[in-house]
C-alpha cells in the first residue's frame, strides 16, 4: 500500500470537499421528499456519476507530494488527483453506511422546520380501542331456523361487494364429540400475533393500533405467502378480475372497505372498522337473526351484540369462552363461547346449512370466475 | 511419450472446436429451443393479462408448479457450489474439466428458479415493492437477498478461473469470429496476459469465492426452505428442513451435471477429458447423497410418525398411500434407491449406468419438491373437505418453458465461451510430467511465488487505458 507520508486528516481534507458535495446532493434530493422509485433512481444516480468522476480524475496512485502542498488553490481537479484509487473505492464503500439513514432526512427536517409530524390516529376518547368479537356458539344454528343461508355471510357478502367464492365470515360445521354437529362462524381472527403480518415481504398486510389486521391491496404484490402462512384459512386471493357487480367500481378504493376488489391481491375480513368508526355494527353482527355475535372493546371491556351490552372479561369468563387453535400463540381477537345452537332450539343431529350465495344480477364485465 | 505441448495443442483445439464451427443439429436443437421457450413465453404473457385464474391453483393449494420450478431450480443451482468450490478447496485434482460446466450449471440456474418467483406473483407489476418497502422479517426477503448475493457470487465465481481462458478465446479466435464477439472477448479478458503478478492476483481472488461462495450456497437453500418452515403448516413445521433442502439441492445440483456432462461428452467429443472417472467419482458422490436424503426423510417421518399427533394422519394417508403415493414412491425408489442400487452393481456402474440413475433422480427430486409444496397446502385447517389441485396446460407450458430456457441458456453458452478449463488443466498436466521427469528433484515453485520478492516488482497494470 502506497501510504507512507499521508495522515488520516490529510486524505480526509482531500476527500472531505467532494464528500461533501455528493451528499448534499444526496441530502437534497431526499429533502425535495423524492421518496419510492424515483428517489432510489436520483441517489443511484449521484453516487454512480461520483464514481464516473472519481474513476476520471483521480490519479492511479496517491502523488508523491503531499496534499498540503497542492491542494491549496482548491481546484476540484486538483483535489482529485491527490486520491489515489484505492482511497476512492474505500470512501465509497464507507458511504454506503450513510445511504440508509437518508431515508429519515425529511421528517427530521420537516421537525426541525417546526412542522408537527401529525399524531398517529387517536380515538376521539383519547384511548385506542382494541376492537374484539365474542361468538356466542349456542346462538349459532347456521341459520337453520330462518331456512336461509348463513346471514352473516351474506349481509358481509353484500356489504363488501365481494367477488365469488369470498365468504370472509363462513360458518363451517364441525363435527361434535360424540353425536352431531355445531355451527361455527370463522372469520378472520385477528391475530395479535399474526403469521400473515410476520412473512409478509412489502408490509401490505398490517396490524394497526385498535389490533386490527389490515391489507393494502395497493401495496400487496400478491406472492400470497401470507396464505400459506395463515392457520384458519381466512385469506381469499383475486385470481383473476374480480367478479363484482358493476357499482363496486364506482368507489375510491379504501383498505378499511376493500371496494372495489383489486386482480391480483389477498383479501380479508377487516372488521369494518369505517362501519364502527360511524357508529354502527359490522354487517355480519347487524344480520344476525339470533344475535350470537359481539363487537367491542377490549380496553373498556364492553361489547355487544345490537340488543345488549356485556362486559367482555366476565361474559368470557363465565361462559368458558376459548380461542381457535390456541396452541399455535396466534393470540386471536376472536373469542367463542362454546355450544351448538341450543339456546334457539337446535339439536346437534339436525345437520347441513343452505350454501351461500353471491347475488349479482349482473358483474362488472370481463371478469373471471373461479373457485375456492 | 507425447510431449505437453502437443497434449496442450489437443486440449485448445478441442475446446475452441464449438466457437469455431456451428453444425446444422446445433440449428435445430436452438430452434427447438427457442420454439418451446417462446411457447412458454406466451403462455406467460396470457397469465399477465388475464391473471393467475389461468392457472389450476385455489385459495387452499395456493402454491403449485412455479414454487415447485423455483425449489427445483435454485437446487440445481448447488451443484457449481459442490463440484468447484468444495473439491476445490480439497484440492480434489480430477474435478477441473468439469468445474467450468458445473458453474455454469449454477448461475444459469438462478436465473431460471428466480424468473419463477415472479411467474408466480399476482402483481408482477408491483415486484419494485419488494425493494421500496421491504421489510426484513420477511423470509421473501431473506429469499430475494439470499438468491441475488448467490448469483452474483456465483456470477463473479464463473468469470474468475475463466479468465486466462477468454483470453485465450481473444488471441486465438480473431479470424473465427466477428468483430463485436471478438471485441467482447477482449474486454472480458481483462487485459490478461498471464503475468506472474496477474497469475497471483487471480489465484488469491479464486481462493477468497471458493470459500466465501459455500456459506452462500448453503445459507440460499435454507432460506428457500423456510418459506415453507416459516408457516404455521404441519407438513413444514421441521425443523430439519433448511438441512434437507440444502442436501437435496446438493444432491440434484450433482445429477444435473452428470447429465449435462454426458451431453457435451458426446456432443463436442470430450471423451479424452470427461473420462468414466469422472462420472463414477460423481456417481458416488450422488449415491453419497441419497443416503442422506434416505437419512434426512427417515428423521422426519419417523419423529412425526411415532407420535402421530393430530393431522399426521391426514399427511401420512395422502403420501404414503393416497392421492400422492405414486409421487412419494417414485421419488423414494425412483430418485433415492435407484442411485445406491447402480453403483452398487458393477454391471450397471457405467456411464450409461450412472447417467440413468442421474436421470432419475432429477425426476425425483422435482416430483419431491412438487409434492412437498402441493401436499402440505392441501392439509385442511378448518373442517372442510381438502381441495385438489392439477396444474392448467399454461403452468405446463411456462414449466417446459423454463426447462427450455435453462437448456437454451447452456447451449449458447457453450458457443460462445470456453466449456473447459484449459489454462487449469494445462497447468495441472504440466506439474504432473514435471514431476514425472524430475521427481528427484525438490520442486518448490510455490515457495518461491510466496515469499517476498515479487512485492519489489512493480505491480502490472489491471485495468484499460486511464
Amino acid at each position: 500500500m502506497n501510504h507512507s507520508g499521508r495522515s488520516l486528516s490529510e486524505t480526509i481534507r482531500a476527500v472531505g470537499p467532494l464528500w461533501l458535495t455528493v451528499m448534499s446532493i444526496a441530502l437534497l434530493a431526499a429533502a425535495a421528499g423524492i421518496r419510492g422509485l424515483p428517489g432510489v433512481l436520483l441517489v443511484f444516480l449521484v453516487i454512480a456519476s461520483a464514481v464516473v468522476v472519481l474513476a476520471r480524475y483521480s490519479g492511479r496512485r496517491a502523488p508523491q507530494t503531499t496534499v498540503a502542498h497542492d491542494a491549496t488553490g482548491g481546484n476540484l481537479q486538483v483535489l482529485l488527483r491527490m486520491i489515489d484509487r484505492r482511497t476512492a473505492i474505500r470512501m465509497f464503500g464507507m458511504s454506503a453506511l450513510f445511504v440508509g439513514p437518508l431515508g429519515t432526512v425529511p421528517k427530521a427536517l420537516e421537525i426541525l422546520a417546526g412542522q408537527q409530524v401529525p399524531e398517529e390516529t387517536q380515538s376521539p376518547f383519547s384511548r385506542i380501542r382494541q376492537w374484539a368479537m365474542i361468538i356466542d356458539l349456542r346462538y349459532c344454528d347456521g341459520c337453520q331456523s330462518v331456512a336461509s343461508p348463513p346471514r352473516c355471510t351474506a349481509a358481509c357478502v353484500e356489504g363488501h361487494l365481494l367477488p365469488e367464492p369470498m365468504q370472509w365470515i363462513e360458518v363451517f360445521e364441525d363435527e361434535l364429540e360424540g353425536e352431531g354437529t355445531r355451527f361455527i362462524p370463522i372469520p378472520c381472527q385477528h391475530c395479535q400475533n399474526p403469521p400473515c403480518v410476520n412473512v409478509c415481504p412489502v408490509g401490505a398486510t398490517f396490524s394497526a393500533p385498535e389490533g386490527l389486521v389490515l391489507i393494502d391491496q395497493e401495496r400487496c404484490i400478491g406472492c400470497r405467502i401470507c396464505m400459506a402462512a395463515c392457520p384458519y384459512d381466512r385469506r381469499f386471493f383475486n385470481w383473476g378480475e374480480p367478479p363484482v357487480p358493476p357499482e363496486a367500481h364506482l368507489a375510491n378504493y379504501n383498505l378499511e372497505a376493500q371496494v372495489p376488489a383489486l386482480k391480483g391481491t389477498v383479501m380479508k375480513c377487516d372488521f369494518c372498522p369505517d362501519m364502527v368508526r360511524a357508529g354502527t355494527l359490522p354487517y355480519c353482527i347487524q344480520a344476525c337473526p339470533n344475535q350470537a355475535i359481539y363487537y367491542g372493546d377490549l380496553e373498556e371491556d364492553i361489547a355487544t351484540n345490537g340488543r345488549q351490552l356485556v362486559s367482555m372479561a366476565a361474559f368470557s369468563a363465565e361462559h368458558n369462552a376459548f380461542i381457535l387453535k390456541e396452541e399455535l400463540g396466534t393470540q386471536p381477537r376472536v373469542f367463542y363461547i362454546p355450544g351448538h345452537g341450543e339456546a334457539v332450539g337446535r339439536t346437534p343431529s339436525r345437520t347441513g346449512r343452505l350454501p351461500t350465495v353471491w347475488p349479482w344480477n349482473r358483474i362488472a364485465p370481463g371478469s373471471d370466475l373461479w373457485s375456492r | 511419450m507425447e510431449s505437453v505441448n502437443d497434449w496442450q495443442a489437443r486440449l485448445e483445439d478441442t475446446t475452441l472446436d464449438p466457437a469455431r464451427k456451428t453444425t446444422r443439429n446445433y440449428y435445430a436443437f436452438l430452434f427447438f429451443l427457442l420454439a418451446v421457450t417462446g411457447w412458454g413465453m406466451y403462455a406467460y404473457s396470457l397469465q399477465v393479462r388475464r391473471g393467475l385464474v389461468v392457472t389450476g391453483m385455489s385459495d387452499r393449494i395456493s402454491w403449485g408448479l412455479y414454487i415447485t420450478m423455483f425449489v427445483f431450480f435454485i437446487g440445481i443451482s448447488h451443484a457449481g457450489t459442490l463440484i468447484s468450490a468444495i473439491l476445490r478447496v480439497s484440492h480434489a485434482g480430477w474435478r477441473t474439466p468439469v468445474t467450468r460446466m458445473a458453474e455454469f450449471i449454477t448461475a444459469v440456474a438462478l436465473v431460471t428458479g428466480a424468473f419463477f418467483v415472479i411467474v408466480d406473483l399476482g402483481r408482477p407489476d408491483r415486484l419494485i415493492n419488494v425493494l421500496v418497502f421491504g421489510r426484513w422479517q420477511s423470509p421473501i426477503v431473506w429469499d430475494v437477498l439470499a438468491v441475488t448475493t448467490y448469483l452474483t457470487a456465483s456470477v463473479v465465481y464463473l468469470y474468475l478461473p475463466m479468465v486466462p481462458d477468454l483470453a485465450f478465446f481473444r488471441d486465438r479466435l480473431a479470424p473465427w469470429v466477428s468483430r463485436p464477439k471478438h471485441l467482447l472477448y477482449r474486454i472480458l479478458a481483462i487485459n490478461w496476459r498471464g503475468t506472474s503478478g496477474q497469475k497471483r492476483h487471480l489465484g488469491r481472488a479464486i481462493s477468497i469465492m471458493m470459500i466465501l461462495i459455500i456459506p452462500i450456497a448453503v445459507s440460499v437453500h435454507t432460506v428457500v426452505s423456510w418459506i415453507f418452515a416459516m408457516t404455521l403448516r404441519e407438513a413444514w413445521n421441521s425443523a430439519i428442513f433448511g438441512f434437507f433442502f440444502v442436501a437435496g439441492a446438493i444432491f440434484s445440483g450433482i445429477a444435473t451435471l452428470i447429465v449435462v456432462m454426458a451431453i457435451l461428452r458426446r456432443v463436442y467429443r470430450l471423451e479424452e477429458y470427461i473420462t468414466p472417472k469422472h462420472f463414477l467419482y460423481l456417481g458416488y458422490l450422488m449415491a453419497a447423497m441419497a443416503g442422506v436424503m434416505i437419512y434426512a426423510n427417515l428423521s422426519e417421518y419417523i419423529t412425526a410418525g411415532f407420535k402421530f399427533e393430530e393431522g399426521t394422519e391426514f399427511l401420512f394417508r395422502q403420501l404414503f398411500i393416497d392421492e400422492f403415493a405414486p409421487y412419494f414412491w417414485f421419488y423414494f425408489i425412483g430418485g433415492l434407491m435407484t442411485p445406491i442400487v447402480f453403483m452398487f452393481i458393477r454391471r450397471l456402474r457405467t456411464i450409461g449406468g450412472i447417467v440413468t440413475a442421474a436421470v432419475f433422480v432429477d425426476m425425483g427430486m422435482w416430483v419431491e419438491r412438487y409434492f412437498i409444496v402441493v401436499t402440505g397446502l392441501r392439509a385442511p385447517l378448518l373442517p372442510y373437505e381438502p381441495v385438489n389441485y392439477a396444474p392448467t396446460w399454461v403452468e405446463w407450458s411456462i414449466t417446459a418453458g423454463g426447462f427450455a430456457f435453462f437448456a437454451l441458456l447452456i447451449t449458447l453458452f457453450v458457443k460462445a465461451f470456453p466449456i473447459m478449463a484449459v489454462w487449469e488443466m494445462t497447468e495441472e498436466r504440466r506439474e504432473e510430467f514435471e514431476e514425472m521427469v524430475e521427481y528427484e528433484h525438490e520442486f518448490d515453485g510455490e515457495d518461491v511465488l510466496a515469499s517476498g520478492v515479487p512485492d519489489l516488482a512493480p505491480e502490472p497494470e489491471g485495468g484499460g487505458p486511464p
